[in-house]
Order: structure tokens, then C-alpha cells, then sequence
């Protein structure tokens, strides 16, 4: 049950990865702040298309190996978050509290800030499985007469424009200690956030973070399984009887849903 | 108009354990039984490949469905409380099973010290060392009368385990042989023998081995899959009731069980109930069900709002102290009574992601009689365990203290830490005071326009007392263990109950005893207002030991069914004469 092949996969990935994040990425960024499109509102969604669809392709992006292709996942569309603008602002949100480095991919990378969108275009964003009578009382997110949807677009929004008046810079464009700042603001409760304390919605955002980076693909985050592959985590085996009084500790090729639950 | 329906043998409200018990031995008896269970129609098939931790151990899918009712929490009679409006932590089920199919498996049976509380502390430290306003008392069952219920619960489940060295007495040995032993457990017991203590596997179940029951049914050997605490078993190796007692009653075609049947009260006139008042919540007809017997397990809670709402028994009044229903309300609260220290290994991994829901180790050197309370600042004591249930990545990332909780730092230690984890857990007794209780709440309804049931409750020192003194033991123990860091939480005087304190062990309010001056059950469930009324569950425990309730609730529900089948053979009438003296 070794797997002798994990480091190898991990070294290919790492090289991956760090291609696509220096290819189009940090292209399309600079080109909407030098253009100024940024600071001017809202942006068509054809005229973003057409200036950003051809000009910028570079080499990189023209000649994908397999592996990035096979991430572009068609369920990586919003579903939720209907501004682009608030949706780089959770991206950049969720990699500060998941960052990337040696040990693998952080938050975009593992598709988080697409999970959470997921997450809260369904039950978990109109609070549906919950308790709803009145009053409300109470400052967590929980008790808010504000469905979590509501609120995510509430503190986001927040983040940017604090970012604009501290650093006059959105938030997604903002350097990381700035952006670490505002987080930080939030975690302690500084934040004005209406009937919601900001550092119990910086809670759910952080336990979004996590819960995006490890569960089951199946919900769109934890890309590649890559989240367990860091954590050393198996995924969905269905038996460990063999290892269980064994000392050494084991690592395993992790399992999803999609190959453990039948099908037909 | 509700429509009436035919009447039936006995009509059990809920599915779990308790009502699952009596459904399969009333069954068995002949009797005709309707259960009728307010969530979904679950089945082992359900769980088949329900390895899915954002689903079950983070988002709680089995637990109940709180869009229809909640509970209120507040901690003192001053204050509004506010509704439980998400699942936070672990709470009770929905569905057929109820919560008893997403428990982990630990069984235990309480100490004789439990059942004779009052007496053996009177006994042992004088009268006036009872705060007066801590109102425990003797259970009206002893240890030796129940040991033989306690015998069957863990025969049908199947219980794994070895005998408790400092335990009570046991007519037989458990009917499968411990768990496997992993190396955090070897740890622990190693450590706990050095230091003197008489450490035992935990009872679990989880299976051994590959299991028939005197019932006839068959439990499959546990694979250690993992996902076993707050999942239905992917194997049907998890004693669950549908795996075992809810099978053996449909097998005897007496027996149905209707789901999606709310019941919002239990009918009665002078001295008997004559059925319960349900709503099918897939069409919202209104029916009655009229029954000879009327069984209601419906959890604590369930247990005490119906008694509440159908206006049985006197409901406890925390000014004046009179009165039993929603009386002596105790728990495993969470932030307090089930806290643990962490350790931290440098150098050693652990396949920590590898468990069973009731794989450990326990001792009970410091639990009821064994601890002496002249020495300590607080009553009764505490068991302190090793368990390996399987740790999932959303809902494990242990880190030292001083680590943030979340960017860098935090993801570095995270996943170097994951798997060089190890926790010494405990769970202490909680003794009921006046203060505490359950009642109805004045301003939040359920669906049905009812009002829900409201928690008052606050710590005292007792509690918090307990708590350091435990958490300075596990420490010794995991130091003991060779952990190179040792983090304990902090337990201070501002720690109080709240809504993350709520737990699944929560017990009391339609107590039991051997008078109705003092209890609203006798000790076969039996209410001493109502004699063809049970009520069976937690809800009958004047106090919570410090052990897992599900053991003790098997066995009082074996005893309430043979109380059952007594009044139902016999001309009726209370099963116990109350006790004399302690008349008014
Ligand atoms: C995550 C978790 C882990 C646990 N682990 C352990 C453990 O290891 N060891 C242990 O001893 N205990 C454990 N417990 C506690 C254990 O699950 C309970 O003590 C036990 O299941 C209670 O059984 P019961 O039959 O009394 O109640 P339940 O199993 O809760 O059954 C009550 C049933 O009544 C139904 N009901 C309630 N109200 C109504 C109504 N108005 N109309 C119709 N139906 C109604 C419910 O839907 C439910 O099905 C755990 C609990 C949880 C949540
Ligand atoms: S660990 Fe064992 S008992 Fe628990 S769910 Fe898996 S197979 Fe079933």
C-alpha cells in the first residue's frame, strides 16, 4: 500500500502548477490595472472576453501539457458570486489563510474559492437546513437574519473597499501584508459588519478555507486530492485492518469518492 | 380533525436504542407494535459509501433536521434564551435509528456508586458535604438488580471488550474480545501502568469478529474503515438498532414502523394515556393513534417536551424547587466536561487517519468510589481514555498553542502535526443542581406553532474544579507518554456552558427514583402518574455518570420492556409501590 511514486507525483505537480500560476494569471492581472479597467466598475463581461481572450496568449498557455488541461474543470464556472470583483477578493482571501509553498498548492490552487461557491449557491448559503424563526438575536454568523451568501458578499465587499481607503489598491491586487491586515482586522472583531461580529465571520471564512482544501473533490475543492497528499491523508480506503498495530506510520495513494462509492 | 386509527398493542414514539429495544421485545411477545418516527427511512444501504466527512463528521447530516424544531439555551431564568440554529456540535438524531446509528460505540456501564449516589456520598463524607441546592439521588435501581439488563444490551450489540479491573460485577464476560491494539493505545496503557493506574481496552460496538446475537442477528466484523463516529457503518459492523433489534421486530410481522410521523402529543385522560397525536409531515394530515401501552423514547429532549407539551407530570419550578418534569438536567458539556490535553511527538507518526469509533483505552482510577473526595474540592470523578476513531482532515488539524490559526505558520505546523498527534481524553460526571433545567420556551415555536424546549443552564465550581483536577492527570499521563509538548485547554471561571457546550450526552428530566415525590419513572420506566406510559432514555437519569450513556440506556430499556410485557400479561397498575417514607 506504499506509495513509492508519491514524491515523484508531487515533484511533477509542483512544476505544473508553477507554470500556470506565472503564465496568464499575472498577465491578465497587470493588464487590468495598468488599463485602469479596475478602478472604473463594471466591465462587460464580452469586453472583458475580447480584450483578454487572444492579446494574451502566451506561449505558455498555447502549448498546455495534459495535466492542465485535464484542470480545467467545466464545473469551475460561479455560481454563487455573481461580480468577478468579489470573487478575486475570496480568492485572495483564502490564500492568504492557505497559502502555497514547499509544502504544495494553497487555497487557488486547490480550487477553495470555487467550493465556497458552490457551498453557498446551496443549502449551506441560504442557511436552508436551519432553524429561521425570529428573533434574532445574537452577533455569529448563525444568528443573523443575513443567510451566509448574504454575509460572505457583506465582508468581501467590506475587504475591498477597506483595502481602497488604506492602500488605494483593491484588495485583490493589494501586497500580501495588506491584505494580512485586513484579515487581521476582521479576526479581532474590528470590523464593522452590521448585526455580525467580523471575527466570527472571519471563523466561517477560515473553516471554508479548510474544509475547501479537504474534502472529497466531489465538491470541488481539494483539487487532485492534493490537499490529502499534504496532509498525508488516504481518502476513502475502505479497510486499514492490515496496518492498525503496525508502528510505522503508512502512506498511502489517496482515494476518492468517484473511485470508492459503486457506480454503474 | 385528526383521523383516528386503529388501535394497536403499543405505540413506541422513536427508533433509536431505546425505542428499538422495546419495539423487538414486544414483538417477540405477540404484541402488536406501531413505531412512529418523525425523520427520514433510513437503512444500512444508506450508508454505503458514505465516506464523506464534509457530509457526516462536519456538516452533520444524520443529526436533526432543525428547519422543524430546536432547542433553546440560556444560562440563567434572567435571561431570553436563544435558539440552537445550526448543527454545531454533536446533538441528537432524526431518522429511523435516531441517533443511534451514528454513535461511536463506546459501552460502558455506570458504577454502583452511580445508582446509590445520595447514600454512598452521605455515607462516605457526612450529609453537609452535599451542596444543598445539588440535587442528586439514589436511582431506585441498584447495580446488581440491573446488571443482568446490562448483560443483554451487550449481548445483542455485540459489545467488544475486556473486564474493567476496578469495575463492578459481571455475570459474564463480554460476548466478543477487544479491539485491535494500536501503538497510541500500547502508549497509553504503558504509560498508565507506570504510573500505577489499571488501564482497560474500551468496550466498544464496533466488532471484533464477525457476530450472531441471541436475537439471531448477524453484526459483520468492523474493517476499520474510519468513518464510523457520526456515520452509519458502511459495513453493518457498528451494533446499530437497525442492524439488530429493528430487524429482529420486523421479522416478526408485528411490527411497522411509520417515518415522517411528528408526534406532538401524548393523549390521555385521568390516569392512563390512550395514544399520541402524530403529523405526517410529507402531507400534513393530523392523525391519532390510539394504543394500549404508550412508549416514548424520544431522546432527553423529545422525552421531556412531550411530557411538557401533553402536560404530564408537574413540570419542575426552579424557585419554589417543586415539581420533576425537566428536573436534573446533566451532560458531557463539551467545553468543560469532555476536555482533553493534546500531545505533540517530534519524532514519531502515528497512522492517526485509521480508527474505529470506539477503539481505546480507559481507566478509572479517579471515577466514583475510587477517588476520595475528602481529598478533592468537588464530588465524584472522572475516567480518562485514549481513543483512535480515525482523524479526517477538515476536523483534525492539531497545532501547539502559540500557532496561529490560520496562514503560513499555520498550514506548515498543521500538516507536520497531523499525524504526531496523540489526546488524552476524559469525560467526568455531572451532578444535577436546582438551577438547572429544561421548560418550555415563551417565544420560539417548532412548525407546528409548539413551543420548544428551553436548557437553563450554568456551571458551578463543581464542575470546573473537576475539570483542572482531571486535566492535571491526563497531562501526567501523556507526559508519561513521551509527548515533547503537552497542551492542556485553560479552564477558567469565566468558562460556562453555552451552545458549543451542547453534547449528545445530555440526560435527565423525566427522572427516575422509588417515589413520585422525588422522580416521574419508577425504575421500569413505568410514570407513576400514568401507568400504561414509558418513558424510556437518558431522560430517566438523575444524574450522568462519568461514562457514555448508551450502555445504561440499553439496559434500562430492557428492564422497561419487561415491565412492559408484565402490565400488558397482568390486570395493570403500577408495577412498584412507591416507597413509604419518603411520602409526604
Ligand atoms: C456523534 C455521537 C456519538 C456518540 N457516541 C456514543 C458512544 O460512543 N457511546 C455512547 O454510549 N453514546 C454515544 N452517543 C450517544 C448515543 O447516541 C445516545 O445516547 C443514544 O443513541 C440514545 O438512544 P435513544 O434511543 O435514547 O435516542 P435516539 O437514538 O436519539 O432515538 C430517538 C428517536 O426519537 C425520534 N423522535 C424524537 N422526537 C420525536 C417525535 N416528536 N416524534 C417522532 N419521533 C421522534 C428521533 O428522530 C430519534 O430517531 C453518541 C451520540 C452522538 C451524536
Ligand atoms: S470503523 Fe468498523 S464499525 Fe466503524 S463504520 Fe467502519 S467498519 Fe463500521
Amino acid at each position: 500500500m506504499v506509495d513509492d511514486n508519491f514524491k515523484d507525483d508531487q515533484e511533477q505537480k509542483e512544476k505544473v502548477d508553477s507554470k500556470t500560476d506565472d503564465g496568464q494569471g499575472v498577465s491578465r492581472r497587470s493588464f487590468i490595472k495598468n488599463s485602469g479597467i479596475a478602478a472604473g466598475g463594471v466591465v462587460g463581461g464580452a469586453l472583458l472576453g475580447g480584450l483578454l481572450g487572444n492579446p494574451f496568449e502566451t506561449e505558455e498557455t498555447t502549448s498546455q501539457t495534459d495535466s492542465q488541461k485535464q484542470e480545467k474543470n467545466p464545473t469551475e464556472a460561479r455560481m454563487f458570486f455573481t461580480r468577478y470583483e468579489d470573487f478575486v477578493v475570496l480568492e485572495q482571501a483564502t490564500e492568504r489563510i492557505f497559502p502555497k509553498d514547499n509544502n504544495g498548492p494553497g487555497a487557488i490552487e486547490l480550487g477553495v474559492p470555487y467550493f465556497i461557491d458552490k457551498q453557498l449557491a446551496g443549502s449551506r448559503g441560504t442557511n436552508a437546513n436551519e432553524y429561521r424563526e425570529g428573533p434574532f438575536v445574537g452577533s455569529k454568523v448563525v444568528d443573523s437574519r443575513l443567510t451566509r451568501g448574504q454575509i460572505f458578499i457583506i465582508a468581501l465587499r467590506k475587504m475591498n473597499s477597506l483595502s481602497n481607503e488604506r492602500f488605494d489598491t483593491p484588495f485583490n491586487e493589494a501586497e500580501e501584508e495588506q491584505q494580512m491586515d485586513i484579515l487581521k482586522d476582521f479576526e479581532a472583531g474590528e470590523i464593522d459588519m452590521k448585526d455580525v461580529d467580523s471575527s466570527d465571520f472571519f471563523t466561517l471564512l477560515r473553516d471554508s478555507t479548510i474544509e475547501g482544501a479537504y474534502a472529497d473533490p466531489l465538491y470541488g475543492g481539494n483539487r487532485n486530492m492534493d490537499g490529502w497528499r499534504m496532509k498525508e491523508y488516504p481518502g476513502s480506503v475502505a479497510s486499514y485492518a492490515d496496518i492498525m498495530e503496525q508502528d510505522e506510520f503508512v502512506k498511502m495513494d489517496p482515494v476518492s469518492l468517484t473511485d470508492y462509492q459503486q457506480k454503474s | 380533525m385528526a383521523i383516528k386509527l386503529d388501535k394497536t398493542d403499543a405505540v413506541i414514539v422513536g427508533t433509536g436504542w431505546a425505542g428499538g429495544i422495546a419495539a423487538a421485545e414486544l414483538t417477540k411477545q405477540g404484541y402488536k407494535v406501531v413505531a412512529l418516527e418523525r425523520g427520514e427511512d433510513i437503512s444500512s444501504e444508506d450508508f454505503i459509501g458514505s465516506k464523506d466527512e464534509l457530509k457526516y463528521e462536519v456538516r452533520h447530516d444524520l443529526y436533526q433536521d432543525r428547519t422543524k424544531e430546536t432547542i433553546t439555551t440560556r444560562n440563567t431564568t434572567d435571561e431570553d434564551a436563544k435558539p440552537l440554529r445550526d448543527q454545531p456540535t454533536d446533538t441528537n438524531g432524526d431518522g429511523t435509528g435516531g441517533t443511534s446509528t451514528h454513535w461511536a460505540g463506546w459501552t460502558f456501564r455506570f458504577l454502583p456508586f452511580d445508582f446509590e449516589i445520595r447514600s454512598k456520598i452521605e455515607e462516605k463524607y457526612g450529609e453537609d458535604r452535599i451542596p444543598e441546592d445539588m440535587s442528586i439521588q439514589d436511582w431506585g435501581i441498584i447495580y446488581d438488580e440491573l446488571e443482568p439488563y446490562y448483560d443483554k444490551f451487550e449481548k445483542t450489540a455485540g459489545i467488544s471488550g475486556e473486564e474493567n479491573p476496578l469495575g463492578p460485577e459481571r455475570s459474564d464476560d463480554y460476548p466478543n474480545p477487544p479491539m485491535k491494539e494500536t501503538p497510541s493505545i500500547r502508549m497509553f496503557k504503558e504509560a498508565a501502568e507506570a504510573l500505577g493506574y489499571h488501564p482497560y481496552r474500551t468496550p466498544s460496538a464496533n466488532m471484533s469478529q464477525q457476530y450472531e446475537n441471541p436475537d439471531g442477528e448477524t453484526i459483520n466484523a468492523c474493517v476499520y474503515c474510519s468513518f464510523c463516529e457520526m456515520y452509519g457503518c458502511d459495513f453493518g459492523a457498528k451494533a446499530d438498532p437497525i442492524v439488530t433489534v429493528l430487524k429482529t421486530a420486523k421479522k416478526t410481522d408485528n411490527f411497522e414502523i411509520r417515518n415522517h410521523a411528528y408526534v406532538t402529543r401524548v393523549l390521555h385522560d385521568d390516569d392512563k394515556a390512550s395514544g399520541v397525536l402524530y403529523v405526517d409531515t410529507q402531507t400534513g394530515e393530523e392523525y391519532e393513534q390510539p394504543a394500549d401501552i404508550v412508549v416514548v423514547a424520544a431522546y432527553t429532549y423529545g422525552n421531556t417536551r412531550l411530557m411538557l407539551l401533553s402536560e404530564i407530570g408537574e413540570p419542575y419550578n426552579p424557585e419554589t424547587g417543586e415539581g420533576i418534569i425537566g428536573k436534573n438536567i446533566t451532560a458531557h458539556y463539551g467545553n468543560l466536561l469532555f476536555t482533553g490535553v493534546d500531545g505533540f511527538f517530534e519524532d514519531k507518526k502515528f497512522n492517526s487517519f485509521a480508527g474505529t469509533g470506539a477503539l481505546g483505552a480507559t481507566l478509572d482510577d479517579y471515577n466514583g468510589h475510587q477517588i476520595d473526595n475528602n481529598e478533592t474540592d468537588f464530588l465524584h470523578g472522572f475516567q480518562l481514555n485514549i481513543s483512535q476513531g480515525g482523524a479526517e482532515p477538515i476536523s483534525n488539524n492539531p497545532v501547539p498553542k502559540d500557532t496561529p490559526s490560520w496562514g503560513k505558520e499555520f498550514k506548515e505546523n498543521s500538516l507536520y502535526y497531523t499525524n504526531r498527534h496523540l489526546g488524552v481524553g476524559s469525560m467526568e460526571a455531572c451532578l444535577p443542581r436546582e438551577h438547572n433545567f429544561m421548560d418550555l420556551d415563551p417565544r420560539y415555536n417548532d412548525i407546528f406553532g409548539d413551543p420548544l424546549l428551553r436548557l437553563t443552564v450554568k456551571f458551578t465550581d463543581q464542575e470546573r474544579n473537576l475539570a483542572k483536577y482531571k486535566i492535571e492527570k491526563a497531562k501526567e499521563i501523556m507526559e508519561e507518554m513521551g509527548a515533547d509538548i503537552v497542551e492542556a485547554p485553560e479552564i477558567t471561571d469565566e468558562t460556562e456552558f453555552n451552545q458549543d457546550s451542547i453534547h449528545s450526552h445530555t440526560t435527565g428530566g423525566v427522572i427516575m427514583g422509588d417515589s413520585p415525590e422525588t422522580s416521574a419513572v419508577n425504575n421500569y420506566s413505568q410514570m407513576w402518574e400514568k401507568e400504561n406510559l414509558f418513558v424510556v432514555g437518558g431522560s430517566s437519569f438523575p444524574h450522568i455518570g462519568a461514562y457514555n450513556p448508551t450502555g445504561t440506556i440499553g439496559a434500562l430499556a430492557y428492564r422497561a420492556t419487561e415491565g412492559m410485557v408484565e402490565y400488558l400479561e397482568g390486570d395493570g397498575g403500577l408495577l412498584i409501590e412507591p416507597k413509604e417514607e419518603d411520602k409526604a
